[in-house]
């Protein structure tokens, strides 16, 4: 399996999503080889072996800026540098360098490459084994710039990645869609295999003792709903039509606040317009949290909001369902498949998110139904189920490809 | 005949600035103006001390050195409630040092508002009583009278000048900005239209402005500037009129233009020269009021303020945060006021020093002159954010301790 970042060194939700994966295949009788491209100790890792493909540490990893591609990729393989790791590039080219030893020395049924940072590797791999290759999509480029425009070099590796596989592995209905409209890959070359949440990952001693948000407390006691959302703030994340229904909603009914986690490029934006809509004792900014004061936030939240403009799936609706949040998803974002307790509209209505958020802050009865049914469903998604889908999707394969 | 006159004004003053104050601390901690780091500029004893050193200090002294040479040097200062707080905590012998100049008789020290605020666009009441415990102070501290008003950033228009001549005061003080001022010169004393006994002194901004903004610019085709040159200039400048107002922050001397400028030489040499033509001297605000009389009515509807080059209130109240923020603050006051809590009173007024919502203008982004803004926070909206919080652990503290008001959200 060739991955970018597994959990403790993980910046996003692909590393999350690795390790449960992984782990329940293991559980579920796969071998499994896991490449990634730095050096670090991996606690309770042992279902699976771990490679290492450079020296880098996971830190100066994250400075490589895996979720900014409009950064700096703009080598291409032949023209990177493998000695400069402080490069994107050159780091992704002594990963293909790496995976080609790797393959030369040990046989493999199947290859599983996750997003564009390993699809090069998964490729070459492909073409020296003639084993199988799967590539598992958890965003394309379009979801990250949130756009048509995005870079032109990653578009051509997603292509490229997407055409030489035997199968792909799409996180949701929407990133399947957008496989098929943007580069014209046929569908039933797909398979959308839903990621789901691990609650027993969750520390279970953890209880929620009121002191980390205490004035959000207070107005809960004064009757107020506190709306949620927890994100990075970029474009890609809808964060502005969000405001604005904020606003419009506020209109109507008062007795809501707006805590917004996280930190991004678009913050200033966002206070900007929450203080030009009037409406910025409403909103609270956290910045960037971790820890406790991070899952406090979705203790404290009554309801979630994922306001995505394009979310492959969004693992952290089912964290704050798991919190007790009712939910409100986009029409846009891949969880929202899974789930039905669930209130969804189109990222761009305002007036229909508004309504929603009035409904379940002036009914108790409409938020505690949503806040237990949707506990019942995340539940039912499990990794086990997951993996057995993988385990079948692998095994077709090598009798397929036969020799 | 009277004598021609400089009425050099300076005007004294430190905020309390906020410290990074998070929505974990809402509700939490009350201790807003305490930042626990003692080596950023938002740690207002740590900036009072530098500032005390650098300025407060060697320009006291320096005053003192003049008054004791010249028997015809005067000035005028004007000190803000919060700066004579701090002073009182940080620096004690710089309020010693000021209460040995005032005893000269020849140092006046002129009105405002206690916490450098905006209060008059916001409140009446609020600002009178802003006004009058500035007063007690001054009169406690220096035991001396207040009859010269002036108002934070110089703000000035038509409806002050009534307010200030209804109060009581002998004269207010202004921008003398060409729009107001057309055809005519800042150096006469003026009277604000429809009053009856107050007199209008206007800062003359361009001799100002070239001591308190250009005299280290190595850019300016001036520079350097010396006693000299400057005594041309006022001498030029003055001809056969009255005085010259020039009106400046007292942090100009050794702060906005360090020590290492020159700036102390170039004020004593100044004084000196100035004063070697008997046919000139110094008057304080008051006494140039009394010396002469007003050459003509001037009328000011709309807001002027001594502030960039739009001389308006747009770098505080510019943008929509500024807005906001006021609105919240000073929409607590009546529930804030009634509590007679004095800790919560203080607070809140701490929070209508100007400087707060200076801190979140956001126009020299778009001016591109970013370099115009100081502020000891990263953005002008990380200021706006910790300010709000501020503004919602008021909220709370009124609602759980006072019972009163609502917490908003």
């Amino acid at each position: 399996m060739l991955g970018w970042e597994l959990p403790p060194h993980n910046s996003g939700g692909l590393g999350v999503a690795c390790y449960h994966m992984s782990k329940a295949l293991a559980i579920a009788g796969a071998e499994i080889d896991f490449v990634i491209p730095y050096s670090a100790e991996h606690p309770g890792v042992d279902f699976m072996r771990i490679h290492s493909a450079t020296a880098l540490t996971p830190l100066e990893r994250y400075g490589l800026g895996a979720y900014d591609s409009s950064k700096v990729i703009s080598k291409t393989m032949t023209k990177a540098d493998m000695n400069d790791l402080k490069d994107m590039r050159g780091v992704q080219k002594r990963y293909v360098k790496f995976v080609e030893n790797l393959v030369a020395e040990n046989d493999f049924d199947v290859i599983h490459a996750h997003d564009w940072l390993t699809m090069e590797a998964g490729m070459r791999a492909k073409e020296l084994t003639d084993a199988p290759l799967i590539v598992h999509v958890h965003a394309t480029e379009f979801d990250r710039c949130g756009s048509e425009a995005g870079n032109p070099l990653v578009h051509e590796i997603e292509y490229q990645g997407l055409m030489m596989a035997d199968r792909i592995f799409a996180v949701s209905g929407i990133t399947k869609g957008i496989i098929m409209q943007k580069y014209g890959i046929p569908e039933d070359k797909i398979e959308v295999v839903h990621n789901a949440i691990d609650v027993t990952s969750f520390d279970d001693s953890y209880v929620y003792d009121y002191s980390t948000y205490k004035y959000l407390d207070a107005l809960k006691e004064e009757g107020y709903t506190v709306v949620m959302t927890l994100t990075r703030f970029t474009v890609q994340k809808g964060l502005t039509n969000f405001v604005r229904a904020a606003a419009k909603a506020c209109e109507k009914y008062d007795k809501m606040v707006f805590l917004l986690v996280g930190d991004g490029e678009q913050r200033d934006e966002l206070i900007q317009l929450a203080s030009n809509l009037g409406i910025s004792d409403k909103i609270f900014f956290t910045g960037f949290v971790r820890g406790k004061q991070w899952r406090d936030a979705y203790s404290v939240g009554d309801v979630f909001v994922m306001s995505s403009v394009s979310e492959p799936f969004g693992l952290t609706a089912l964290e704050a369902a798991h919190h007790g949040n009712a939910l409100i998803i986009s029409k846009q974002s891949g969880v929202g498949e899974v789930l039905h307790s669930i209130f969804r509209y189109d990222f761009w209505d305002e007036n229909v998110l508004a309504d929603q958020l009035i409904g379940i802050a002036t009914s108790p009865a409409l938020k505690e139904c949503l806040q237990n049914d949707v506990k019942h469903e995340y539940n039912r998604l499990s990794w086990n189920d997951v993996a057995g889908k993988m385990m079948n999707s692998y095994q077709s394969m090598k009798q397929g490809v036969g020799a | 005949m009277s004598k021609r006159g400089i009425v050099l004004y300076l005007h004294i003053h430190q905020p309390y600035r906020v410290r990074k104050y998070s929505v974990f601390d809402t509700a939490d901690k009350h201790d807003y103006f305490n930042d626990p780091e003692y080596q950023t500029s938002r740690n207002n004893e740590q900036v009072f001390k530098k500032v005390a050193d650098k300025s407060y200090r060697p320009m006291t002294a320096l005053l003192e050195k003049m008054l004791a040479t010249h028997s015809d040097f005067k000035v005028s200062l004007s000190i803000t409630g919060t700066f004579i707080e701090q002073a009182q905590a940080w620096a004690p012998d710089i309020i010693d040092t000021i209460k040995r100049l005032v005893e000269t008789g020849r140092v006046e020290i002129v009105a405002e508002t206690y916490y450098h605020s905006l209060a008059f666009f916001y409140s009446r009441d609020e600002f009178e009583h802003q006004v009058n415990i500035h007063k007690d102070k001054i009169r406690e501290l220096f035991g001396a009278e207040t009859t010269v008003f002036r108002n934070t950033e110089l703000s000035y228009n038509d409806d002050l000048a009534k307010w200030a001549d209804e109060a009581g005061f002998k004269g207010i003080l202004a921008e003398g900005w060409d729009p107001i001022l057309e055809w005519r010169s800042p150096n006469f004393v003026y009277k604000p239209k429809d009053t009856q006994n107050i007199a209008l002194l206007m800062k003359n901004y361009k001799l100002s402005d070239d001591v308190a903004f250009r005299f280290s610019n190595q850019n300016w085709s001036e520079w350097p500037l010396n006693a000299d040159k400057y005594s041309q200039w006022t001498d030029a400048a003055l001809w056969d009129q009255s005085i010259i107002n020039l009106f400046m922050d007292f942090e100009t001397f050794g702060e906005h233009q360090w020590e290492d400028t020159g700036i102390f030489n170039f004020f004593e040499a100044f004084i000196g020269k100035w004063l070697e033509n008997p046919g000139n001297t110094f008057y304080t605000a008051s006494g140039a009021i009394d010396e002469f009389k007003p050459a003509g009515e001037i009328s000011m509807p709309h807001t002027v303020t001594w502030a960039d080059t739009e001389r308006d209130l747009t770098a505080w109240l510019g943008n929509s945060m500024q807005q906001e923020a006021l609105r919240y603050l000073y929409a607590m006051e009546k529930d804030i006021l009634q509590t007679n809590d004095m800790e919560l009173i203080n607070d809140w007024r701490k929070l209508q020093t100007s400087d707060h919502v200076y801190f979140m203008c956001t126009k020299w982004f778009s001016d591109g002159d970013v370099h115009a803004y100081f502020s000891p926070y990263e953005s002008p909206y990380d200021a706006f954010l910790y300010y709000m919080n501020v503004i919602r652990d008021l909220r709370w503290r009124l609602h759980h301790y006072h019972n009163t008001g609502a917490l908003n959200g």
